[in-house]
């Protein structure tokens, strides 16, 4: 067994970059970050900010080409998986590291039954026989949620409603007991009351199993309500990290403090109209040699167009550990900080 | 299934009944008589008697019911009548050849073996090398394998066969002489001397037929394969950690086998067409230059038989080929 001081899992300067006929898209720009045993990391960012693209390079599922992860390490209890056989990989796959996507609809295969792609890690990874399998099968389903869970191996996907399939996902991906759950936006895709079952679900599997997890979304409110820490993440890097109640008590970076600034309240005056950040996220087409929130940034002043600014500490605590930021502007003490 | 599969057997009847009655009538549009055949010598009055005889002096849809009557009844009578030697059939008028003035099922009888034996062949051979080059191509897409596949492809799409049988022919019979030219339909396989000599008549018109199947084959499979694994469920299945082999063998295969299963079901009746211009080429008697003579000969009657049976055959192989598809399809069903 790992040392169990060690985080589970350490990130070290990755960068991802996808080769297309246009040039080079740097997606993913020097990201560290580091998860503990049992924590519940949250990974906030719009659309195209390099949050799924992170997550999918630990594991090396991007399909290469057109991606190549450049650089850095990922450390699960202190092996790299950069640098394992593929062989060796699949033996981490599904096994140590379980993987829920967003769309539950489509992530499943069509045309074998539940049972059959539940059973499939177990036969794979825990040298199960079919029948054991199906046993162990019947009880993941039970675990999340799913009743009369025996007959139901035998259905097929198309049989299960959306919140029943990201269930099965969830089943899938917890079925060899994984150090690491990486959830892709798992309740993007489902409607509201579903999205709040299958996050009641997360919450009690965590603490049955007592896995850590990695959970990526853009939903503000699902973080405040699940998250122990959040990376924020903007133009493939991290912009800001902090301890969930820092963060929304006292956000450094512009993005942060303009994303929480873009959920309407539910108390008080209705404001006119909803803010919104203007423009659009960058596509980045060569290395960050400038902040790539810039353009958008209301703080923007000569510094920014001159280097992409490093991320520093804030409360004192070295960089990963506390609350950290990449940003060339100071904020103002925490008392004028928005709303959390 | 059952109900379904019932149902749409059901519903064939009035499609065949209305098939028949188009080719009926198309055929019988058709210029020229057997009086035609007859020579110039035979006396006027025995020349209406012939043609009394064979019936054409009634109207139409006379002589349309009496075929119907013929096809669905007289002759699978007969059919009956020959496997367990009764003869509920006898006395019966039969669908006869105008040219050669016996019935039509036994000549089709005799024609059909060959046709199977090297059209079948052909098909069956073109299937196995197409699935194999299809998903290899999509697998390894762009690689120097792709490229090759695509190139084979292109030259069995739009090199006709009457070229590459000739090229074949100079190349391997006449250059190399390792396969007669004509295939001899008189062979009958009866030791393994007998077996290697059919082995090398057939080779050269399944290569053929072969190319050209696989070309079409292997570009719906690649095409097919290269669209199921850009699917998520191709990614979940890379998240278990499943080696390629599974997950490209199982997962990908299983549901691009869907569409090319039905191609593949849909371009059997075929075989029985037979290929004309192939079985023309290597002198292989089969159901193909049945039809061209037939044709020639102002043969109604086998050309009517023919045109059905090989309409029978394609609404058959729909239901088949539906039925297939809802067995590799869970999303389908029929009830």
């Amino acid at each position: 067994m790992a040392d169990q001081a060690l985080p589970v899992l350490e990130v070290r300067g990755l960068e991802t970059v996808f080769r297309t006929r246009g040039g080079e898209i740097h997606a993913v720009n020097d990201v560290s970050f580091h998860l503990e045993r049992g924590e519940l990391l949250g990974v906030v960012g719009e659309s195209g900010s390099g949050k799924s693209v992170t997550m999918m390079s630990l594991i090396r599922l991007l399909p290469a080409p057109p991606a190549d992860i450049r650089k850095g390490e990922v450390l699960l209890n202190g092996e790299d998986l950069l640098k394992m056989t593929p062989d060796a990989l699949r033996q981490v796959r599904g096994a140590k590291v379980g993987f829920v996507f967003q769309d539950p609809m489509t992530s499943l295969n069509p045309v074998f039954t539940i049972g059959d792609q539940v059973m499939e890690p177990l036969r794979k990874h825990m040298g199960l026989s079919k029948a054991e399998a199906a046993v162990r099968a019947a009880e993941l389903l039970e675990l999340v949620g799913i009743s009369d869970a025996k007959s139901r191996l035998k259905s097929y996907p198309h049989q299960f409603s959306g919140g029943m399939r990201q269930r099965v996902m969830i089943a899938i991906a917890l079925a060899c007991d994984p150090d690491v759950l990486i959830a892709d936006e798992p309740t993007t895709a489902l409607d509201v009351t579903i999205q709040a079952q299958i996050l009641e679900l997360v919450k009690e599997l965590r603490q049955k199993l007592g896995m850590a997890i990695i959970w990526i979304t853009h939903d503000l409110g699902v973080i405040a309500g699940i998250a122990d820490r959040v990376l924020v993440m903007y133009g493939g890097q991290v912009v800001e990290q902090a301890p969930v109640a820092e963060l929304f008590a006292n956000p450094q970076h512009p993005y942060t403090r303009a994303l929480l600034q873009t959920v309407p309240k539910i108390t008080g005056v209705r404001e006119a109209r909803l803010k919104v950040i203007e423009g659009q996220p960058p596509i980045l087409t060569a290395a960050l040699s400038a902040c790539p929130f810039r353009a958008r940034c209301e703080y923007r002043h000569a510094a920014c167009d001159a280097a992409n600014p490093a991320r520093r500490a804030v409360d004192g605590q070295p960089v990963g550990r506390g609350h950290d930021v990449a940003c060339h502007w100071q904020a103002p003490a925490a008392q004028e900080a928005v709303h959390a | 299934m059952l109900t379904f599969t019932l149902r749409r057997l059901l519903l064939a009847i009035p499609t065949l009944l209305l098939i028949s009655l188009v080719i009926f009538l198309l055929v019988d549009l058709a210029p020229g008589s057997p009086a035609s055949e007859i020579p110039l010598t035979v006396p006027p009055e025995v020349r209406a008697k012939i043609l009394e005889a064979l019936g054409v002096n009634e109207p139409v849809h006379v002589r349309y019911l009496l075929w119907l009557k013929q096809f669905f009844w007289v002759e699978p009578l007969n059919g009956f009548d020959a496997i367990f030697g009764t003869n509920y059939a006898e006395g019966m008028q039969r669908i006869i050849s105008y040219q050669s003035r016996s019935p039509v099922f036994p000549l089709i009888g005799e024609r059909l073996p060959q046709t199977l034996t090297v059209i079948g062949t052909a098909y069956l051979v073109g299937v196995l090398i197409a699935l194999p080059i299809g998903i290899y191509s999509a697998y390894k897409q762009y690689s120097l394998f792709d490229q090759f596949g695509t190139m084979f492809a292109m030259i069995g799409f739009s090199v006709p066969t009457f070229f590459t049988g000739t090229l074949f022919i100079i190349i391997f019979a006449v250059g190399l002489g390792w396969f007669p030219t004509k295939y001899d339909t008189t062979l009958t396989v009866t030791d393994w001397e007998s077996f290697l000599k059919q082995l090398r008549q057939m080779a050269m018109p399944v290569m053929v037929l072969g190319l050209a199947n696989a070309a079409a084959i292997s570009r719906y499979m690649r095409s097919s394969m290269l669209e199921n694994m850009g699917q998520d469920y191709v990614r979940t299945a890379r998240a278990k950690g499943l080696d390629e082999r599974t997950v490209i063998l199982k997962h990908v295969l299983r549901n691009s086998l869907i569409p090319v299963v039905t191609v593949i079901a849909l371009g059997i009746p075929s075989i029985f067409g037979g290929a004309i211009i192939t079985e023309n080429l290597f002198g292989v008697n089969g159901i193909g230059s049945a039809l061209i003579q037939a044709i020639r000969g102002n043969d109604l009657p086998m050309v009517q038989t023919l045109a059905f049976i090989f309409a029978i055959l394609i609404v058959m192989f729909n239901l088949i080929a539906d039925l297939l598809y809802g067995m590799l399809d869970p999303r389908i069903r029929y009830d």
